[in-house]
């Protein structure tokens, strides 16, 4: 009995995790979010470019494509992320001063590039010939059939494949402390563990880890509803009829649906 | 459908199309072994034949979809092997088999966007241009909804309206009726009888023999790459010269 008491105050004492909570709340969880965004965003573009240099017929875009991903995804994190951010500390004093938190983030974009633009990748190989076929038919020259045809239907094909390197990211943003970081820049993983240090008393830590649970949790439902959406078809036919841009599809397909069932499984669209 | 709106906006301003000497192989795959076509302006030309002859690669390297070896492909009578490809196929439409409507884009958008990228419309001009299109083969009504939720012979008009709404001088069609349940398939022929009726000059891949007998002024028989017997219809099915092409109309008629 005494036994599990010890156990339960270790992990659950609600008295540290209060204590912790508003450092989390108010300094973690911002940045755990910062962190994590900026990356996914810096990753989502770089991606982007290495999936369109994967697919290029000039050997000089395919191959530099090919060895800077086998490497990022080859190597673990936490190599890269020392590597970049200590490798490059002189660099960022001189433009930044010394602070490690943009190589770190840099650190993340560039590992989640590697993995992005696989997935941005193989979404673009999914697409039908058809389509890039049919746009040139109409005039359009091969980078306007990528742009406006294959790379938007690509894109909404892997969605929560990227929600789920998102949800990585969020989770990888923790490693961000082996670059020493202001009290200010600490995220949740760093706050919870210098309190459950300072206190030889769990409960802090698992109070962090609650809030990567809280956000975490809910992305994986919502890869699950958008994937249900792409095999079964999208429920409403809402999207703005006059939507014309890439941003404003980025968006419809995010909010409301994809490529019907019939194209998601390879075939040809069939009436429903 | 609408006739005044056909009329008003009809696609009868075709120009010939030919072919000299179209040589294609992939690696030692000769697909086309020197083809020569001509389709006089305004008029339809059906080309036959089994699978795996040449048929659409032939249609491809009319609008230089793919980049014949040799040889040289003629609109209105000038060779167009030296233009940007991109033009060129701003002035021949085509259809394919499995239609290829952009699933991502309403079938408004999917009319509209070679329009407004290509042509410079404003978006309120390509939209009229795109209800009268639609008009024409009969899905007006359809204009706000995704491609996935037409059937196919409605898949395959808007097709062709997203083809004709270009201003096309030739039309290409591949196959066009071929993916489609058999009772979608009159819909469609009769969009392209009517378009053939309006002076457009249509070259047609096509296994439909009735529509090739009934709406063409010259069937093409193709066999191995090579335009093996051509004529008029009558012709062709009625007296077939050689041993390969009566061999064919035997196993499809």
């Amino acid at each position: 009995m005494d036994a599990l008491n010890t156990i339960w105050s270790t992990f659950f004492d609600l008295d540290a995790m209060l204590k912790a909570l508003p450092e989390l709340l108010t300094v973690g969880l911002p940045n755990t979010l910062i962190l994590a965004l900026s990356s996914g965003v810096l990753g989502t573009v770089l991606g982007m470019l290495l999936a369109v240099a994967g697919l290029s017929r000039h050997r000089w875009l395919r191959w530099p494509a090919r060895v800077y991903t086998d490497v990022l995804r080859g190597l673990p994190a936490a190599v890269t992320i020392l590597l970049i951010g200590v490798g490059f500390a002189p660099l960022g004093l001189l433009v930044w001063g010394p602070n490690p938190y943009p190589l770190g983030i840099l650190a993340l974009g560039l590992i989640a590039s590697a993995y992005i633009g696989e997935i941005f990748r193989s979404g673009i190989q999914s697409i039908d010939k058809g389509q890039t076929e049919a746009a040139r038919a109409i005039g359009f020259s091969g980078g306007a059939a990528m742009r406006l045809v294959v790379i938007p239907q690509g894109v909404r094909r892997v969605l929560p494949a990227l929600v789920n390197q998102f949800i990585a990211l969020i989770k990888d943003s923790s490693l961000i402390y082996f670059l020493g970081l202001l009290a200010s820049q600490r995220e949740l993983f760093r706050i919870g563990q210098d309190a459950a240090a300072n206190t030889g008393n769990q409960s802090a830590l698992v109070l962090a880890g609650l809030f990567y649970l809280v956000i975490t949790i809910p992305l994986t439902h919502v890869v699950n509803a958008i994937d249900k959406r792409l095999r079964e078809g999208r429920r409403v036919d809402a999207v703005d009829p006059d939507a014309d841009d890439f941003d404003t599809e980025m968006q419809a397909a995010g909010l409301l649906a994809a490529a019907p069932a019939a194209d998601a499984a390879g075939t040809e669209g069939e009436a429903r | 459908m609408s006739f005044e709106n056909a009329a008003a906006h009809g696609h009868g301003h075709g120009v010939s199309v030919a072919t000299r000497g179209i040589r294609l192989a992939f690696g030692s795959n000769q697909v086309l072994r020197g083809v020569d076509l001509d389709v006089p302006a305004g008029t339809v030309a059906c080309v036959i034949g089994p699978s795996g002859s040449g048929k659409s690669t032939l249609l491809r390297t009319v609008n230089r979809l793919i980049e014949p070896d040799s040889g040289d492909v003629l609109l209105d009578g000038r060779s167009v092997l030296k233009d940007s490809p991109d033009q060129l196929r701003q002035r021949v439409g085509m259809v394919f088999q499995h239609f290829n409507l952009f699933p991502h884009k309403t079938v408004r958008q999917n009319i509209t966007l070679g329009l407004t990228r290509l042509k410079g419309l404003s978006k309120d001009e390509a939209a009229e241009r795109a209800r009268q299109e639609l008009d024409r083969v009969g899905l007006a009504h359809k204009a706000d909804v995704r491609p996935s939720h037409l059937s196919g012979g409605q898949q395959q008009r808007v097709a062709i309206a997203r083809a004709l709404a270009m201003d096309p001088e030739v039309m290409l069609f591949d196959e066009s009726t071929s993916a489609l349940d058999p009772e979608l398939v009159k819909g469609v022929l009769a969009t392209m009888a009517e378009l053939a009726a309006e002076g457009m000059t249509m070259l047609v891949v096509t296994h439909e023999m009735g529509f090739a007998r009934s709406v063409s002024q010259q069937v093409l028989f193709m066999d191995r790459g090579s335009v093996v017997e051509a004529g008029a219809p009558e012709q062709i099915f009625e007296t077939p010269a050689s041993t390969r092409l009566q061999r064919f109309l035997s196993q499809v008629l």
